[in-house]
């Protein structure tokens, strides 16, 4: 964020009466206060009534493992370490999803998330990085990653590819280099630092849980508190504006791609610490993943609009399924179909959209009466 | 103001033109008639009352205008009875009957089309497709892209431009052209009621004159036409009758157009008198160090061989038709497309070409000429669009200020009477007139020291201009240099301290504003080789 140098005094606005009062702290708080506009005021309220929908959904696939498997869920502590599970299965792609959710929420789209796991993975494990130690290993995926991500991004603002075809060929072209890094075969992490992360608990959580709310938690502040997260709604929502409001359009979607390519660098290191090992094919399918769950979670695929936690949400709704469809014994093929599933329903209630479906409910209203 | 339409304009094309009606005249009309009553027709939006009971009669053939200031209601009225919105009470009725449109489709299907005041054109069609979206000519299920493209060319060629290609991407037309279509689109159904939202905000001098013939061609066939304008002389040339509305509610209804005292109707509007007058030039040469010079810019098709400058606290007026490349060259000048020669100067310090945040470091501000494509976050806060370009300075150490920017979002809406106030509600939810205070408002904040202005006061009502054209002269005082685009010729004139007139993308006159007067600067603007040896 370049513009971070403090000016004096910007409301000493040119063109305002000169006499302007200084800013009352009293009246915006009674601004605040103002009653019966709450549900718009801002792009909060939209996104909360959704998130709020969300839970609902999580609420019901709950009461539907608790229907189906009611001898499990009367064990308090098999619950207690089930949601460990479920929130342990969504920690790596949740991470990869929070850098996902800022490049959509910009206009692009990722594909080659997976892929740039794979290569962050393969090449922090191979003989010669891990002579470096945990230190080298974690500095090496996060330094691929974000290699990875700016070239998408220099290729997309600069190349002026689509996103979709840019990172389209980066998937195919990272999991090729990381499978001829690899030979094919698949690297054993030694570290025991590294495969540490996978299985450390704090106060009784996994540590991945923990590494997940973080990323979660910066991307939140990042998207909502920042002017990185301004601009990123601005050159997505509309990026002619955008440039004639004097917003460096490329270079913030060099930034974008690069985030998430930094995203995926950290879910590689939690991907090979779990499995202690990596290969060119690991985080397969990751792209879908990460693609569906901030979609369901609300984000616009054509940009402008979305949330961290809506994502997040959506994270934790497709690990659930799998969840409910393990201890149900189901298989994955079923798990899938229900998954697309839902991904239709989510993105068709995004089409009818919040406003026309009020308008669409008042008009019923209108034509009963 | 005064439109009078061109004869020497409708050249040669006129000879193409077909005698057939542009609009089958519906046999059953009869004149005078009354056409259309809405009673106590109520509209509330989550927050807003939109609509608080509106009286509105409108006769066939008559040209009924619709007065009020910006978020009076004028579009929401409109787009009730296009079936856009349902009202929540009162009653419309068309035609003698009871009606309540479920969507526009019906409305049209009952006679009556709209020209909406923003653009809603689908900008990846033709022009011809366009046109006739959604009632495509067909035959076995085909659409007759001949007949169409025929019908199409034979209604652009009644409103005076033959040479939009019926084939053309819509998305690659000027904003004028766009204009064009989308009246295009109301005149290809066959109507009873034509409504025009705001028709000529987008259209320079000489096509209102354009669009004054075609409406009384279409009342002299028995249509009745709604027009809104905020432009009090284009009401007195072309309505007959005027209903007036404010914060929802009919104020006034039926006045006669021509007789009503602007006074009366000012008033009615706005509760108050405004005196529709430019604030006083400075006694003294207000004009300090030369800030922005612009030597010999061009770009092929556009404009050529531009050269000007401005100075501090100096107020620059270019008048010129659209597509006489005024918004390309200020675009230019911003950096927002690149000259392909001659070069700009800010202080002295040449500008990287085709770059906008050169120019912006530099200390320039463009409010762009097309407020919803070019401008605004339509889904975001009004608070968070008055600041896009300063968001940045409000943050500390990236971190933004929220609190800070609503209250100075605050201060910009006070200023420009923005309704309503409260500036976190979306800019989607503002009528046309406040989206563009919010265009123009982004710029007031900070320290921009040379602003560019394309048409600044598009669908700006009358009281609220008069405190746009101050807070501008103020901005002078101060030493900010303003470059001012704009169709409507007084303004020009009346704000601007020089005025340099273009025609076909080229610079033909430049004086003190004071030395102009309308006539002149409209011979210039649309003259031929007569002027061609005038001193540039
Ligand atoms: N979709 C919407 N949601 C909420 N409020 C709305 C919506 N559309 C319009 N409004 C509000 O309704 C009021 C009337 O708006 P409208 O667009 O009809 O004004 P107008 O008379 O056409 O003004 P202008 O001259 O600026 O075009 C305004 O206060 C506006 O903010
Ligand atoms: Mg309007």
């Amino acid at each position: 964020m370049s513009d971070t140098t403090p000016t004096a005094a910007p409301e000493r606005a040119a063109g305002l009466p000169a006499q302007s009062p200084p800013v009352d702290p009293a009246e915006t708080a009674k601004a605040d206060a103002r009653p019966g506009l709450s549900w718009w005021s801002g792009d909060r309220g939209e996104g909360a009534k959704r998130n709020l929908g969300l839970l609902a959904t999580l609420v019901v696939l709950v009461v539907i493992g608790i229907l189906t498997r009611p001898d499990l869920y009367g064990d308090a502590s098999w619950v207690w370490g089930n949601t460990l599970t479920i929130l342990k299965l969504a920690s790596v792609v949740g991470v990869v999803t929070v850098g996902m959710t800022f490049v959509i929420i910009g206009g692009g789209i990722d594909l080659s998330v997976g892929a740039i796991v794979a290569i962050a993975g393969v090449w922090s494990t191979t003989l010669a990085t891990q002579s470096y130690g945990a230190g080298g290993m974690i500095f090496s995926a996060l330094t691929v990653g974000l290699a990875v991500g700016v070239i998408n991004g220099l290729l997309i603002s600069y190349g002026r590819l689509v996103p979709f075809i840019a990172t389209l060929a980066m998937m195919v072209a990272a999991r090729g280099l990381a499978a001829e890094i690899s030979d094919k075969q698949t690297q054993v992490s030694n570290e025991s630092f590294i495969n540490g992360i996978a299985t450390t608990k704090l106060l009784g959580i996994p540590l991945l849980v923990y590494i997940l709310a973080a990323v979660v938690a910066a991307g939140w502040v990042l998207l909502n508190r920042t002017t990185f997260g301004r601009r990123t709604v601005a050159v997505g929502g509309n990026p002619e504006a955008a440039r004639l409001a004097g917003i460096d359009v490329r270079r913030h979607t060099v930034l974008l791609y690069a985030l998430s390519g930094l995203c995926c660098g950290i879910a590689a290191i939690m991907l090979t610490a779990q499995a202690t090992s990596a290969q060119a094919a690991m985080a397969n399918l990751y792209e879908l993943d990460a693609i569906a769950a901030a979609i369901i979670g609300g984000t616009l695929l054509s940009g402008g609009r979305g949330t961290i936690i809506g994502s997040l949400l959506g994270v934790i709704i497709f690990s659930t399924i799998t969840n409910l469809f393990a201890i149900n014994g189901l298989s994955t093929e079923a798990q899938n179909m229900v998954k697309g599933g839902i991904i239709v329903v989510a993105v068709l209630v995004q089409q009818v959209q919040f406003r026309s479906l009020t308008q669409f409910l008042a008009r019923n209203r209108a034509t009963t009466t | 103001m005064s439109a009078t339409s061109e004869p020497g304009r409708m050249n040669s094309e006129e000879a193409d033109v077909t005698n057939e009606p542009l609009v089958e005249a519906p046999a059953d009309t009869v004149a005078g008639e009354v056409v259309l009553r809405l009673t106590d027709v109520v509209k509330t939006f989550p927050g807003v009352r939109a609509l608080d009971g509106v009286q509105l009669e409108v006769r066939a053939g008559e040209v009924h205008c619709l007065l009020g200031q910006n978020g009076a209601g004028k579009s929401t009225l409109i787009k009730v009875l296009a079936g856009v919105h349902r009202p929540d009470s009162g009653e419309v009725v068309w035609r003698g009957e009871p009606a309540a449109f479920a969507n526009p489709q019906a409305a049209m299907r009952a006679g009556i089309a709209t020209i909406y005041q923003e653009l809603d054109l689908v900008e990846d069609l033709s022009v011809a497709e366009n046109a006739f979206l959604g009632h495509e000519p067909r035959r076995l299920g085909f659409v007759r892209r001949g007949h169409m493209a025929r019908r199409t060319r034979q209604i652009l060629a009644r409103l005076g431009h033959p040479e939009i290609p019926p084939g053309r991407l819509v998305r690659h037309l000027p904003a004028a052209g766009k204009q064009i279509v989308s009246m295009a689109r109301a005149l290809s159904h066959e109507a009873r009621l034509i409504i025009m939202d705001e028709p000529s905000a987008v259209l320079a001098h000489d096509e209102v004159g354009n669009l004054f013939r075609i409406i009384r061609e279409l009342t002299a066939q028995g249509i009745a036409v709604i027009y809104i304008s905020h432009r009090l002389e284009e009401i007195r040339e072309i309505g007959d009758r005027v209903t007036v509305l404010k914060d929802g509610r009919t104020t006034a209804a039926n006045l006669p157009a021509r007789e009503t005292p602007t006074r009366d109707l000012v008033s009615r509007m706005t509760g108050r008198t405004i005196e529709y007058v430019f604030p006083d030039r400075p006694a003294d040469d207000p004009a300090g160090a030369e800030l922005l010079r612009v030597e010999g810019l061009t770009r092929h098709g556009e404009f050529a061989d531009v050269s000007l400058d401005v100075r501090a606290g100096e107020i620059v007026g270019i008048a010129g038709l659209v597509g006489s490349g005024r918004s390309e060259l200020l675009e230019t000048i911003y950096g927002a497309r690149r000259a392909e020669a001659g070069t700009v100067r800010m202080g002295g310090r040449a500008l990287r070409p085709g770059s906008v945040g050169a120019a912006v470091k530099a200390g320039m501000g463009m409010a762009p000429e097309e407020r919803k494509s070019q401008a605004l976050l339509l889904g975001e806060p009004i608070y968070r669009n008055v600041t896009l370009a300063t968001f940045g300075r409000y943050a500390r150490l990236g971190f933004t200020d929220a609190g800070r920017e609503r209250a100075a979002a605050d201060r910009i809406a006070a200023a420009l009477e923005l309704r309503p106030r409260d500036v976190r509600r979306p800019v989607r939810t503002l009528s046309g007139g406040n989206q563009q205070k919010v265009v123009v408002g982004r710029w007031l904040l900070g320290d921009t020291r040379l602003l560019l202005l394309d048409e600044p006061t598009r669908g700006v009502d009358v009281g609220a201009r008069a405190e746009l054209y101050q807070v501008i002269r103020e901005l002078a005082a101060r030493g900010v240099g303003v470059l001012l685009v704009s169709s409507e010729v007084p303004e020009v004139l009346g704000l601007a301290d020089r005025v340099l007139v273009m025609r076909e993308g080229r610079v033909v006159r430049e004086a003190p504003a004071g030395e102009l007067d309308e006539n002149t600067v409209l011979d210039l603007v649309m003259a031929g080789s007569l002027m061609e040896g005038a001193p540039a």
